[in-house]
């Protein structure tokens, strides 16, 4: 531990992160639809829709209630109009929770109007650990984390080693290039250990992220991953020889895919057309194959395919370092 | 003292886009000699020392090192080159030791820590961190780092510039250990009384080319004490430094 900087930016970022995150999108209790009605108070309109547990009623004037539509403090306004019998409904259609409370507010009225359901249905509601936004994201905070940490640490220390003629100095001995270069791809394996046990052991004690895989595959996983992005740092690291260069040339590198590849939000909501190519970058082989296991408790077989993806990065990446690594 | 040459240097040039840094330069170092390379900044002396060490590729002209040429045995080069670079920085977050033993580990036949540790006195330091050392020490340590490998013949580029006079002199008596081994060393400076005391030949480098070589003694003889600028006319012994200002006219260090 002789990088306090580092320390910081592995281990503890990544808890941070993982920490406000989860409490932003804590548990609520269950979802119900904010409504403003432009109505009195005891009129029969309010009264029959807060007969409804699933609709917060708010009684409101015209000017107030277009106001509290625009600031979003209700998705729905309800609006009688000058027919009896009828309202109006002023909503954005592109807000779901406004579609909903639009769908809620009906039901109520209709119901309370007499229309009977000719079809019985039940509810039974799901607050499993494993569908929360929580269990999500940590997996995908931990691939951002095994990208970052190897294409960071590596490539600040070989350029580093570079600007300061460590590397020519190293030329000049019968040192093994190709073994210098793979004892970086090692050390990544050693803080790996701590990286993974800390934000897992964060995620699974504090936020209840299960872990249904077999841990053996998920380690395994994880050193795949650690490695291959290993030789992608030391890629973006093979020609640069001054820091800023190589901040660039990593972030350049890093920024498609920390949008791309699923870490904040599913890589599903991504154009069809572009799917394909997201699927052959490694932080989404990486983050599919670690919500695989843990959200799924999918096998080693089953998380194979985005093995072999993540093994091949790491493979022509390496070799593509080698080839191209700048000495001097 | 000089049999078949440790170094031969033939009609090397490299350039630098339009700086040429080295033009046509030619000399030999015999086995077990201490040979230095004088000049001023910018003379090409660090230049020469990296193509002599396989670190840069010349533009034209040929190298032969211990009778093998950097195309033909690079890897058997390298174990027999012990080298200090006149920029590298150690890491610093490594300890003393354990940069040692790092690059102990790169050679076959290499020395033992404690040996070279000893040799350049940095006992007491084994443990501490390279950042912590005072320049000397760093600079010491580069040396013990050339040391370590056991090589046949060792390159100093400036090995005790910005040191204090204890710190030269240790320096001094660590090359003259080498040497007195029987192995050859060949190093850069701009101090006179370093390479007087140093070294068995001289060749003077400037702007690329070899302007005089030879003992430090016979350069100093040569010089017609008459001829050079006041005050220098009023001594009676002539340093390198009068043999350099009564070539070129400038003195060795108006950087
Ligand atoms: N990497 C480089 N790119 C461009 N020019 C260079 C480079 N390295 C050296 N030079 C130029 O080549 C010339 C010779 O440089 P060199 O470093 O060999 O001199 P030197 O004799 O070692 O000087 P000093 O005593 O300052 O160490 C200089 O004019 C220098 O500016
Ligand atoms: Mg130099």
């Amino acid at each position: 531990m002789r990088e306090p900087d580092a320390v910081f930016w592995t281990f503890v970022f990544p808890i941070i992160l993982a920490a406000g995150l989860g409490l932003a999108f804590r548990q609520r209790g269950p979802d119900r639809a904010h409504v403003g009605v432009i109505a009195e108070h005891s009129s029969p309109l309010t009264e029959s829709l807060s007969g409804d547990s699933s609709i917060i009623v708010q009684s409101l004037g015209d000017s107030a209630g277009a106001l509290a539509l625009r600031t979003g403090k209700v998705a729905l306004l309800v609006m009688p109009t000058a027919k009896p019998d009828s309202v109006r409904y002023v909503y954005d259609p592109a807000r779901s929770d406004a579609v909903t409370a639009r769908l809620l507010v009906d039901r109520a009225l209709q119901a309370g109007a007499g229309r009977t359901n000719p079809v019985r249905t039940t509810d039974s509601f799901v607050t499993e650990a494993g569908s929360r936004y929580i269990d999500f994201l940590v997996p995908g905070l931990l691939g951002m984390n095994l990208m970052g940490a190897s294409i960071w640490g590596l490539g600040f220390a070989i350029v580093t080693a570079r600007s300061k003629k460590l590397l020519k100095r190293l030329m000049a001995t019968p040192m093994s290039r190709a073994q210098y270069l793979l004892s970086f791809l090692i050390s990544r394996l050693v803080f790996l250990v701590f990286e993974v046990i800390t934000l897992l052991g964060f995620g699974h004690y504090v936020f209840g992220v299960p872990l249904r895989g077999s841990l053996i595959t998920l380690a395994l996983i994880a050193i795949v991953s650690a490695v291959s992005f290993g030789g992608l740092g030391l890629l973006t690291a093979s020609r640069a020889k001054t820091i800023e260069a190589a901040q660039g040339i990593m972030n350049f590198v890093m920024m498609p895919m920390w949008i791309l590849s699923g870490v904040f939000f599913s890589a599903a909501n991504f154009p069809d057309a572009i799917q394909p190519v997201i699927r052959l970058l490694p932080l989404t082989a990486v983050n599919d194959a670690l919500r695989a296991n843990m959200l799924e408790g999918a096998s080693l077989a089953a998380v194979s395919p985005q093995l072999l993806i993540i093994a091949a990065w790491g493979v022509l990446t390496f070799f593509a370092a080698l080839k191209l690594f700048r000495w001097r | 003292m000089v049999t078949s040459p440790a170094l031969r240097v033939n009609g090397l040039r490299k350039a630098y886009g339009d700086v040429v840094a080295v033009a046509g330069l030619d000399f030999e170092v015999g086995s077990g000699e201490c040979f230095g390379l004088l000049g001023p900044n910018g003379a090409g002396k660090t230049t020469t020392l990296e193509i002599c060490e396989g670190l840069l590729a010349a533009d034209s002209g040929t190298v032969e090192v211990l009778g093998r040429t950097w195309d033909s045995a690079p890897d058997e080069l390298r174990e027999l080159l012990g080298i200090q670079l006149q920029e590298t920085q150690l890491s610093e977050k490594l300890t003393v030791d354990e940069t040692l033993t790092l690059f102990q580990s790169f050679y076959r036949n290499a020395r033992s820590l404690s040996e070279v540790i000893d040799v350049v006195e940095l006992g007491e330091k084994r443990s501490a961190r390279v950042g912590a050392l005072s320049g000397g020490q760093k600079q010491r340590l580069a040396v013990a780092c050339a040391l370590v490998g056991n090589p046949q013949i060792l390159f100093l580029d400036e090995p005790t510039t910005g040191l204090d006079p204890q710190s030269r002199r240790q320096m001094w008596d660590l090359v003259s250990q080498f040497q007195a081994d029987g192995k050859t060393i060949v190093l850069t400076t701009h101090y006179m009384e370093e390479a007087e005391r140093l070294c068995d030949r001289v060749a003077i480098v400037d702007h690329g080319r070899v302007i005089a070589e030879g003992t430090p003694n016979a350069l100093i003889d040569a010089v017609d004490l008459t001829h050079l600028p006041p005050p220098e006319p009023r001594k009676t012994h002539a340093t390198l430094e009068d043999v350099f200002v009564s070539l070129t006219g400038r003195t060795l260090r108006d950087e």
